[in-house]
């Protein structure tokens, strides 16, 4: 068992563990910062006034949500990069990193734009009319009045977002970037296999460690910063 | 609707003499309906419907459930779209959407029956909101002005609170600030004391008083008779999309004229 322990350990030496969770904990962080951004724009589209841009906002979530991430994932590298030779950074690594997180962040936009649209239905009609009936026009209403409180009632599903967005970071190696978790852990298992199970395990608790703050925090949150009405 | 010379002779029966408030002068119209008509689906909501209310008016819009008169009232500052007809503001026809419409919006003020504070703002908040991003009001003046409202109303001492703390008749004596800090032309009223609490109904209906009496234009949706008695003009009955009786509130109370409005009334003064 000691020898067990100790040749676990001694693999933690030669490959980077700790490297590869730090790498998508950073894609989970850009990917998050993107989506959310994008993901509120999509949203204030879909309850805009505007049929147009409603129809764009829906057509783009019903399009990307049920769209594999590998294959958005697979798209980016040999899509974007290779054959549209669209430049994105000077090295691979940052190229393959940088890919990646937009195809985290477009992937993901639409799950989070469908969180605040959750998070709106949250927030009565009345709030909408009071603010158009003092002379706020869409955007005002909606940065003012609306998206305030859709986004506090919209943490929990934002939190969920978060925690699959963490996990599907890992699709990243699909996007080339072969120093995030899957791919170490596939290398090391590689080379490794008598570790099986203990470099399986290794992975398997370093996100179950990672994921359940995210949980207990976001529930947290939806409690204390609800609205109270 | 001159009143400010009472003609001799048959004064009750002109429309507007014997109105309690016949002293004061109407102004020009300032909210004029042309034969509006709007449907919800089948229903045929408003009918047709031609009213003018003129600067300093009190009117009083009364009927059953169901008869439009919310509706109606909505449709004033366009939260209800019309099918046809025009509306206007001071001479101004409601513009579709966008820009001009919210301009119009902020000249008319909207107090609803659910009050509708914004949950996630302060009472102060909640009144300066309006006058600082739609007026582009500093904040100072936005909160000196927002507190001499609040004292107005009775709750100067709450600015600092959440609307959920407050009870429902400070809450909508709170909305009736917000409204006000647009310095609008005309106050709509949609049934204001209708989710209130038996005993909070007064405080509300004092300070509509008040306003009537300091010559505030409005339109108040309401069945407070008292109220009406008191502060309106003119009283205005409607019943399944139409304006069915239109009367001095005294005269309307006493005596209606149409079946529909003495029905109406059997019904509710009964009790």
């Amino acid at each position: 068992m000691n020898d067990y322990l100790s040749g676990l350990g001694s693999l933690l030496v030669r490959y980077d563990v700790l490297g590869a969770f730090w790498t998508n904990i950073q894609l989970t962080f850009w990917g998050a910062l993107i989506a959310l951004v994008l993901g509120t724009a999509l949203a204030l589209m879909r309850i805009s006034p505007i049929a147009s841009l409603r129809w764009v906002g829906a057509a783009y979530v019903n399009i990307l949500r049920n769209t594999p991430l590998t294959i958005i994932m697979t798209f980016m590298v040999m899509g974007v990069w290779t054959a549209l030779q669209i430049h994105v950074a000077d090295t691979f690594e940052s190229t393959f990193f940088r890919l990646a997180v937009v195809g985290l962040a477009v992937y993901h936009a639409a799950f989070v734009c469908e969180s605040i649209r959750s998070g709106v239905n949250t927030v009565p009609l009345g709030q909408a009319e009071a603010a158009r009936a003092i002379g706020l026009s869409f955007l005002p209403a909606a940065r003012l009045i609306i998206l305030p409180q859709a986004f506090r009632g919209a943490i929990a599903p934002l939190g969920n977002t978060l925690i699959a967005l963490l996990k599907n970071s890992t699709v990243a190696a699909a996007a080339s970037v072969s120093w995030e978790t899957a791919s170490t852990m596939k290398t090391m298992i590689e080379f490794n296999p008598n570790f099986l199970w203990g470099i399986f395990a290794m992975f398997a608790l370093g996100y179950v460690i990672l994921v359940i703050p995210i949980g207990v925090l976001t529930t947290w949150l939806s409690q204390r910063l609800a609205v109270q009405r | 609707m001159d009143q400010s010379t009472p003609t001799t002779g048959q004064p009750a029966a002109d429309e507007t003499v014997d109105a309690p408030t016949s002293d004061r002068v109407l102004g020009a119209p300032l909210v004029e309906l042309n034969h509006v008509n709007k449907h919800f689906g089948e229903l045929h909501v408003l009918q047709d419907i031609n009213l003018t209310v003129h600067k300093g008016e009190v009117l009083v819009v009364i009927g059953p459930s169901g008869s439009g008169k919310s509706t109606l009232c909505r449709a004033i500052n366009r939260l209800e779209t019309i099918d046809d007809g025009s509306i206007a503001v001071d001479g101004k026809t409601l513009p579709e959407e966008g820009k001009a419409l919210a301009q119009l919006r902020a000249e008319v003020g909207m107090v609803f029956q659910s009050f509708n504070l914004f949950a996630h703002k302060t009472v102060l908040d909640n009144v300066t909101l309006g006058p600082r991003k739609v007026r582009g009001m500093s904040k100072k003046d936005a909160e000196e002005q927002a507190r001499t409202l609040l004292d107005r109303v009775g709750v100067g001492n709450q600015a600092g609170k959440m609307p959920a703390q407050l009870s429902g008749g400070q809450q909508q004596r709170v909305a009736i600030a917000r409204a006000l800090a647009m310095q609008p032309k005309v106050m709509l009223f949609d049934e204001p004391t209708s989710a209130l609490d038996p005993e909070m109904v007064n405080e509300v209906l004092d300070v509509m008083v008040a306003l009537a009496e300091e010559g505030m234009t409005m339109i108040v949706v309401t069945h407070e008779m008292g109220f009406a008695r008191k502060a309106a003009h003119r009283v205005v009955f409607m019943a399944d999309g139409q304006i069915v009786e239109e009367a001095p509130p005294e005269e309307f109370f006493t005596a209606p004229k149409s079946e529909r409005a003495r029905d109406f009334l059997s019904k509710i003064l009964t009790h």
